[in-house]
């Protein structure tokens, strides 16, 4: 039930190709996005670090006559480190860092053309107010003297906006997206998974459905199945297995649950698709 | 009973054949795109071989069209998705127009830096009379009380300059430079500049409103200094050691306040366009224009790190600074370069 709500509320948009297709989208949502930036600064902090080191190491080796140019660098790859990687890796042919990446969502322009390398930079640069000007109140090192714990409450309050400004609106967008007409997407890479209708059991010729027993269901009760059988959990296939023989009077076996839920599974899905094909697309079982 | 059960079936089972046929005709299609898509993303369209090149969209069509006849006909729900993840990642390998490195420079030098910066001339003449009107302002305040000195400036930048230090010491500070260590010094003012000019535009978002304050108080900041210098018969001086970078330090800043007013009002008033496309326009305006202002401020920060610390000639200072604001100004306002047909 739960997973059905979710899927009622999941973020989908049109994308049509110049090819006529919808592609729908599906905006990844806000947890998402965070784990990845989170990711995303882990990977950075390491860099940081692991060039530190290095810059000491060459500062030690090499004594004070290599500490200039050593500093310069040093500088400079911070700089690019804090200012570059996103912009960099998004600006590349996945659109995505690799925080990103390992959750498989990726930027999209919001009109449906490629994303232009403005649209990254401008998406990026306003990580400024959302990131590091919270940061900087949080860590209290504005600058000058003249704020005091009132005026830090309200900056603080005043930059949590922009930093939480994904959660005010329904396209889930940064400020950063919003200047440059971006969004994050989920792009996930999956793999072709067997037909479960092809599936052949040794068990399965026990059992036979009656064209009422297979008008039971729906389209949605069949997708359930098939992430139940996929899933291939012993006591959620008993569970579903008991339900169903109770609807539609049919008694399996507890050892039989799989098989039997196979076999229903396959003529179920011959049974809609054929009505599907005579133009008939019944959503769920209450639908006539 | 049994006969209606085993024509039941037999439909069934003829629905079944045909799409599990449909499937094992198409999947060789499907999989030979997905394994050309992650070729091409890992490495450069080059490694391809001609044939590849080319069957690269065919193969896009073939996915979309399997897509749209799975949609209809079939309810493997795994199957779809596959079609759809496959279909858009073909999508956005397809159609996100690539262009080279050196295309992208080159268009980025010859055409949108100074585009963009044309097109904030109004911003940019705002956001200088902002940084105007702040030295005129910062200047008067000391001048009618030194206090405010202390108050304009924190101590920590002042460096012990304020109205009460002798103008042997102010003059000291213009012509000293300590060369042991100047280009760390020019890269770290580099970027820490682009750091600052990062937030004036980025803080553009709040309406304008923080941007147009911190021009003010950077003009402030700029004219307080100056009527300490002033008021001990200095200002030429001080003038050249501001001159050298800060012609290209302070236009970047004030094209990077123009940048954040720009996104700040077309939010504030879209006019004809939604709030989101002005927003979106704005900001790929303001984006190349940063862009240039690193640009710039890379040049300011090697010339005040470097240039200012070994040149101490007031009339090379003034040369060096006005050369420099010749060819920003020439570059962006004067110098167009014709656009030769549709990008």
């Amino acid at each position: 039930m739960a997973i059905v709500k979710r899927a009622a509320f999941a973020a989908i948009r049109p994308l049509i190709t110049p090819e006529g297709v919808d592609l729908r989208i599906r905006l990844a949502d806000a947890g998402t996005r965070a784990s990845a930036f989170l990711l995303d600064i882990v990977f950075i902090a390491v860099a940081a670090i692991v060039i530190t080191i290095v810059a000491l190491f060459g500062v030690g080796g090499l004594g004070s006559e290599g500490f200039q140019p050593l500093f310069v660098v040093w500088i400079i790859l911070i700089f690019f480190l804090r200012n570059a990687y996103f912009i960099v890796f998004e600006a590349g042919r996945r659109a995505a860092t690799p925080g990103k990446r390992i959750v498989g969502i990726r930027v999209a322009s919001r009109s449906g053309d490629g994303l232009s390398i403005d649209q990254v930079i401008a998406r990026n640069l306003m990580r400024e107010i959302e990131v590091f000007l919270p940061l900087s109140i949080i860590v209290g090192r504005s600058g000058t003297d003249l704020a005091d714990t009132l005026t830090t409450v309200f900056g603080l309050v005043w930059t949590l906006l922009f930093a939480l400004f994904p959660l005010f609106n329904r396209d889930r967008m940064r400020i950063g997206d919003l200047l440059a007409g971006t969004w994050v997407v989920e792009a996930p890479k999956r793999a072709l998974l067997e037909d479960l209708s092809a599936r052949q059991d040794p068990a399965a010729g026990a059992f036979r459905f009656s064209h009422a027993q297979l008008d039971a269901y729906g389209i949605a009760e069949l997708h359930k199945l098939e992430e139940v059988l996929r899933r291939d959990d012993y006591f959620a296939l008993r569970t579903v297995a008991e339900t169903i023989g109770r609807k539609i009077g049919a008694a399996p076996q507890a050892h039989d649950a799989r098989p039997f839920l196979t076999v229903y599974y396959g003529e179920l899905r011959a049974h809609l698709e054929r009505k599907l094909l005579l133009g008939n697309r019944r959503a769920d079982k209450h639908a006539r | 009973m049994t006969a209606p059960v085993r024509g039941n079936a037999m439909r069934g089972d003829a629905v079944r054949q045909s799409l599990a046929s449909f499937r094992r005709e198409r999947e060789a299609d499907w999989k030979a795109f997905e394994a050309l898509l992650a070729r091409v993303e890992k490495r450069a369209p080059r490694t391809l071989s001609e044939e590849e090149l080319l069957s690269l969209p065919l193969l896009y069509r073939s996915a979309l069209s399997s897509l749209s006849v799975a949609r209809a006909t079939s309810l493997d729900n795994a199957l779809v998705g596959y079609l759809e993840a496959l279909s858009l990642r073909g999508y956005f390998y397809l159609y996100g127009a690539r262009r080279g490195l050196r295309q992208r420079l080159a268009d980025f030098f010859l055409h949108d830096w100074p585009e963009a910066i044309r097109d904030l001339w109004r911003e940019t003449l705002a956001s200088v009379a902002l940084m105007v009107i702040g030295i005129g302002a910062g200047a008067w305040l000391v001048a009618s009380d030194k206090s405010w000195f202390g108050a304009i400036i924190p101590p920590g930048l002042a460096g012990g300059r304020g109205p009460d230090t002798s103008a042997e010491l102010l003059r000291g500070m213009l012509y000293d430079g300590d060369n042991g260590f100047l280009s760390g010094f020019a890269a770290y003012l580099f970027t820490h500049n682009v750091q600052v000019a990062i937030l004036a535009f980025a803080l553009g978002f709040a309406f304008a409103v923080p941007t147009v304050l911190l021009m003010l108080f950077n003009g402030c900041m700029i004219g307080a200094l100056f009527q300490v210098y002033w008021s001990k018969g200095l200002g030429m001086e001080l003038g050249g050691w501001l001159a050298i970078h800060g012609t290209s330090e302070l236009f970047a800043i004030a094209l990077a306040g123009a940048a954040g007013m720009r996104i700040g009002t077309s939010i504030a008033f879209p006019g004809e366009l939604t709030r989101m496309a002005a927003a979106a326009r704005a900001g790929r305006i303001a984006a190349n224009a940063m862009v240039g202002v690193s640009v710039m401020l890379l040049f300011a920060g090697l010339l005040e790190g470097i240039g200012r610390q070994t040149i101490t000639s007031d009339v090379t200072r003034y040369g060096i600074g006005g050369g420099m604001l010749v060819l920003w100004i020439g570059y962006f306002y004067l110098f167009r370069a014709v656009r030769h047909g549709d990008r």
